[in-house]
């Protein structure tokens, strides 16, 4: 099938295909330039402005403009902090990579234990509260959880700062609010690749061979179960850095997420455009590796 | 049990000669035994007769603002009154009437966005599996350019470029949440294709469109349906998300979302603000996920 050769076309209309849709979102409301400068604007600077930005041109030519600048990694001046916006967006980009990564870390810390637990005591009451704390999980808004920790530890207990971003005390709430959100979808699948495997037949003969439960499951069957653990958590960077958006807002955490939320109250649409293609390009690495490792590590997956 | 020997005795005989119907009601009695999928559903079922009904539950409107009133903590509350049972919020908008008026915006941007994406989604993800080949490599791209979006961040861009409404909101998670559906559909007739009484339908002269109409769509119906419970679920989350963020219906109307976002500032002296809508969110997205989950191990053990 050429897999391969196929992988890389695909990486290349990907992100072909990624700007083209940050060119067109400006486009979708009509005239951006009405969209970027506030209501007041007389028709002097509004025509000024769409002059300066280049919006009077054919708009088959802004395209190929956005698109030739883009791969130069220009995106336009920000039209808040008069910089380009590409430079603004990596300089928040530390912050959230800061917030995700420890998000990542707290997650696994929870789930991977508890979903070996609840799979090694099945039908257990145990197990059924963590089945329960799932589902709690699954069901509670981001931001809502994010809310609750701060009633909790920032306004009732003082233990936590409420906001900010400077010491580990701050890292702990929005890393944990991202953590709970991810966290019950690699529990589930680390239950249930768990559940297949002790059913194997090596793991009986792990068993057989009298050594320690402890062995068995840590050694033999958590190594075999690792395969879809380690694609769900890598998938899982996608979505957190999606929950980052909303987090980073709760928290006034200074990251990537924060920052276009803010660049689209103002409407500092090249800014909007230059996060949305980072962060973009950082899930669509992210999956593409994810993929790669997985079909590597499973030779039963050929193709498709 | 044994349903059909039960049937055949005490019903007509046409009724038990129709395989797919007795499927489905037994799907029905093995649903209604658990109490997990039968509490969730009731979950869901109040929560919907709560926005039906909602002009019965409550007599105050719920964007009528009496400054006077406003702050009121509840009734269990030093200060409370059964008057404002779930106290008022910072401009004297009754809490309660919020939130029954607000199930209306959750449930209809759930059901709409839902039929939406899967609609979308399963017809794209048909074409790609039914017919290979240069179609499949086409909407495989799209899917992945899709899904290298944190799916919020297109979202919010969307709707910010669009402007921020009800039909805006149920379209732009619609059109962005079809990938699932796609990629479950396309695998799924991937792998029916090869069987038997496909390549029969072939051998019988069928045409494509009664293929798919009458063979494969049937067959991946039950794993749309999953996925689609479990969508409802994430598309309320991200309503909420959304109108939290400031980007969901404008804003006399009661949302959840929105009513959490207004309620933040006042975490330290009216906790009920932000916190009781979030309680009608868990209920309802922890009621659609139990009830979905169990819809999953009956209909379709696969998909996790």
């Amino acid at each position: 099938m050429g897999t391969l050769a196929t992988q890389c076309l695909r990486i290349v209309l990907v992100l072909f295909g990624i700007s083209t849709i940050a060119f067109f979102l400006i486009h979708l409301s009509g005239d951006p330039v009405l969209l970027m400068l506030p209501p007041e604007a007389t028709q002097e600077e509004i025509e000024a402005f769409r002059h300066q930005m280049g919006f009077d041109r054919p708009l088959s030519e802004q395209y190929i403009n956005f698109l030739s600048q883009a791969v130069r990694g220009d995106f336009g001046e920000s039209l808040k902090f008069h910089q380009p916006s590409l430079q603004v967006v990596l300089e928040r980009m530390p912050a959230t990579l800061e917030l995700t990564l420890f998000a990542t870390l707290l997650s696994v810390l929870i789930a991977v234990p508890l979903g070996i637990y609840s799979a090694v005591n099945r039908n257990s009451l145990s197990e059924n509260l963590v089945t329960v704390a799932v589902f709690l999980g699954q069901s509670m808004p981001i931001f809502w959880t994010g809310i609750m920790l701060m009633l909790l530890f920032g306004v009732k207990l003082h233990w936590l700062p409420v906001s900010g971003r400077g010491t580990w005390a701050h890292l702990l709430m929005p890393a944990f609010t991202l953590a709970v959100w991810v966290a019950p979808t690699t529990l589930r699948i680390v239950r249930s690749s768990m559940l297949e495997v002790l059913q194997q037949d090596y793991i009986r003969t792990a068993r057989s061979k009298g050594l320690a439960e402890r062995v068995v499951i840590y050694k033999h069957a958590l190594k075999n179960a690792s395969i879809p653990i380690i694609t769900v958590i890598g998938f899982q960077i996608g979505k957190l850095l999606g929950g980052a958006v909303v987090t980073e807002t709760v928290f006034a955490w200074p990251g990537v997420g924060q920052l276009v939320v803010k660049a689209i109250y103002t409407a500092d649409y090249p800014l909007v455009q230059a996060c949305v293609v980072i962060l973009a390009l950082i899930v669509a690495a992210m999956n593409f590796s994810v993929d790669a490792m997985y079909r590597h590590l499973n030779p039963k997956i050929k193709s498709g | 049990m044994n349903d059909l020997g039960v049937q055949t005795a005490d019903r007509p005989l046409a009724e038990t000669a129709q395989p797919p119907v007795s499927e489905w009601k037994r799907t029905y009695r093995k649903f209604v035994k658990n109490p997990v999928g039968i509490i969730g559903l009731a979950m869901v079922v109040m929560i919907t007769l709560m926005s039906i009904a909602a002009p019965l539950l409550t007599s105050h409107d719920p964007i009528d603002v009496h400054l006077e009133k406003k702050l009121q903590p509840p009734v269990w509350q030093e200060g409370g009154s059964w008057e404002h049972w779930l106290g008022t919020d910072e401009v004297g908008r009754d809490v309660w009437a919020r939130l029954v008026y607000g199930s209306r915006i959750s449930l209809a941007v759930g059901f709409f966005a839902v039929v939406i994406s899967l609609v979308l989604g399963t017809a794209l993800g048909m074409l790609a599996g039914y017919f290979r080949g240069k179609t499949d490599f086409a909407i495989s791209t799209v899917i992945d350019i899709m899904m290298a979006f944190p799916f919020i961040l297109l979202a919010l861009a969307t709707i910010a470029v669009m402007g921020p409404s009800l039909l805006n909101m149920i379209l732009v998670l619609g059109l962005t949440d079809w990938t699932q559906y796609a990629r479950l559909v396309r695998s799924e007739v991937i792998n029916l294709r090869e069987q038997e009484f496909i390549q029969a339908g072939y051998a019988l002269g069928s045409r494509h469109w009664r293929i798919i109409w009458k063979h494969l769509l049937p067959n991946c119906l039950p794993s749309v349906i999953v996925l689609a419970t479990l969508a409802m679920a994430r598309a309320i989350l991200m309503e909420s998300s959304l109108s939290f963020l400031g980007l969901g219906v404008s804003s006399p109307t009661p949302s959840w979302g929105f009513m959490m976002s207004t309620g933040r500032p006042y975490i330290a002296t009216a906790w009920w603000l932000a916190t009781l809508p979030g309680i009608a969110i868990l209920i309802t997205v922890l009621g659609i996920n139990l009830a979905g989950d169990r819809i999953r191990d009956l209909l379709d053990p696969k998909v996790d």
